[in-house]
């Protein structure tokens, strides 16, 4: 069974019939007793960019980790029910942590370069899952370096530390860090909010070339970003989904009061 | 459009009310501007005349300040959800009711000219046409200041009224025009004054959209029913605005 064939327990989490990269039913999440997602349904269309809003502890992040399993290395945090990637659930034992986390990549808020050389930042997850010679290495750096529009700014110092780049930069490097294992879904975690005005709009420009080819999930707490980047946006509190629609309508005249009051500012 | 919740944000929240405040300003001046062109056409008060044309610059001066106003919330506030539709549609309710305020000013000064016929002409049509104007607008800015999209709606669909009422004078200022030729200068003043009210009409009912969205996030249907338009058969053509 695909994810787009699933029946939806939950008509509003349903994406208009596309091709569906995740989907997410009844998902549960607990940090040992804390219940911190509820009968989340969801649906995240390919090749679009899904914005995930709401106030802090709302469970946005949470959902994120439970996409590449980041939860399964700490124990007393579990997740039941059913997200549907490829046709599996991802929730199951027996999914393969590498393969998983190599198809559905991740940046962080804070840029995480690995310390070594911007090279190997790259090279290195790449060469976990695949054979390159080093002519096909040099040419996936390269490609992947020139789509986060960061190659022309590192070409003459590839084998410089990647500590030593700015923090715009190095968030940069780490989104291509993420595509270099050609994941099919990109996650980022509030990936600007660290970063200046000018680096903030350097990513929003590239995951608007990025959707092209990869699902990405964003979670944010910019409300312009979500608004300029995302096709859809899903709005939570308090570990619910309450709310989720095209952008265009969440920002101009949302279904729900709750909705309304947060994109207002008007959340007490 | 006003929420029950205050934004978190309070000087936000000062400059809606700021917005909201000088809407009320504007309305009521163009009510006032729309009345007093009444009497000059009903009681031909030249003095009332003048007092519909004196308030146009006033009128001006306070578009401008929402002009100014919604830009400035616009740039540096970045309204959502019911604020944006509620800044925006201030911006646009602003135009209508400034174009409202000129046709006022306009119906006035012609309301004098024609008060210079020899007192022949039936003016009651005109005068129940003016009076359902008259309504209808204080309706409408009504409507505006207390964010009501049912007032809205009706006042929208009650515009067919006024539509039926112009083909009516325009039918009997013709008929006094062909009876007797000396009827012609005062008649058309008339024409235009029964023109320009049935335009006055047509932006209160623009502006009853606009809070209709603004309080719904919906919009009106794009036809309104209207009455008949003798205009299309008589070759005098829409004004232009």
């Amino acid at each position: 069974m695909t994810p787009a064939s699933m029946s939806s327990t939950e008509p509003s989490g349903k994406a208009p019939a596309q091709d569906v990269a995740l989907a997410v039913r009844d998902l549960n999440f607990h940090y040992g007793s804390h219940h911190a997602l509820h009968g989340i349904s969801l649906d995240f269309p390919a090749r679009c960019v899904t914005a995930m809003i709401g106030p802090s502890g709302c469970g946005k992040s949470t959902l994120l980790r439970v996409f590449n399993k980041i939860y399964a290395l700490y124990p007393g945090q579990r997740a039941t029910g059913e997200v549907m990637f490829d046709g599996r659930n991802i929730l199951d034992d027996s999914i393969n942590l590498d393969m998983l986390r190599s198809r559905i990549g991740m940046v962080f808020q804070k840029p995480t370069p690995f310390p070594m050389s911007i090279y190997d930042n790259i090279a290195f997850g790449v060469r976990l899952h695949e054979k390159l010679d080093r002519t096909e290495m040099d040419e996936r750096v390269q490609d992947v370096l020139t789509r986060v529009a960061l190659w022309n700014e590192v070409r003459d110092r590839l084998n410089a530390p990647a500590t030593g780049l700015s923090g715009g930069q190095q968030q940069r490097l780490c989104i291509a860090r993420s595509i270099a294992t050609r994941p099919e879904v990109l996650l980022l975690d509030e990936p600007t909010s660290a970063l200046d005005p000018i680096s903030t709009a350097r990513i929003e420009e590239l995951l608007d070339e990025l959707k092209e080819e990869f699902t990405i999930a964003i979670v944010t707490h910019n409300m312009q970003q979500a608004a300029r980047c995302a096709d859809r946006v899903a709005f939570f509190y308090l570990g619910r989904l309450v709310e989720v629609d095209t952008a265009d309508r969440i920002f101009t005249n949302p279904r729900e009061k709750q909705t309304q009051d947060y994109i207002t500012g008007r959340f007490g | 459009m006003p929420h029950e919740r205050s934004h978190i944000v309070s000087s936000f929240e000062q400059e809606l009310e700021q917005l909201r405040a000088m809407m009320v300003k504007i309305g009521r001046i163009v009510e006032e501007q729309v009345e007093l062109a009444l009497r000059a056409i009903s009681d031909h008060d030249e003095s009332a005349a003048e007092e519909a044309t004196r308030l146009d610059p006033e009128v001006d001066e306070l578009e401008r300040e929402v002009e100014g106003l919604v830009i400035r919330l616009l740039a540096l506030r970045s309204p959502m959800g019911a604020d944006l539709r509620e800044i925006v549609a201030a911006l646009k309710i602003t135009g209508d009711l400034e174009r409202i305020g000129d046709y006022a000013a306009s119906i006035a000064r012609k309301a004098i000219k024609a008060a210079s016929g020899d007192g022949q002409i039936s003016l009651s049509g005109l005068r129940s046409m003016g009076r359902l104007v008259r309504d209808n607008l204080g309706r409408t800015v009504d409507a505006v200041i207390e964010h009501d999209a049912y007032q809205a709606m009706e006042v929208w669909h009650a515009d067919r009224g006024v539509d039926e009422h112009y083909v009516t004078v325009f039918r009997e200022l013709v008929t006094y025009m062909i009876e007797d030729a000396r009827n012609i200068r005062a008649c058309t003043e008339l024409l235009f004054i029964a023109k320009n009210l049935e335009r006055i009409g047509d932006h209160a009912t623009n502006v009853a959209e606009r809070v209709y969205y603004a309080v719904t996030g919906e919009n009106l249907p794009t036809t309104r029913p209207r009455g008949g338009s003798p205009t299309r058969s008589s070759g005098l053509g829409e004004d232009t605005d």
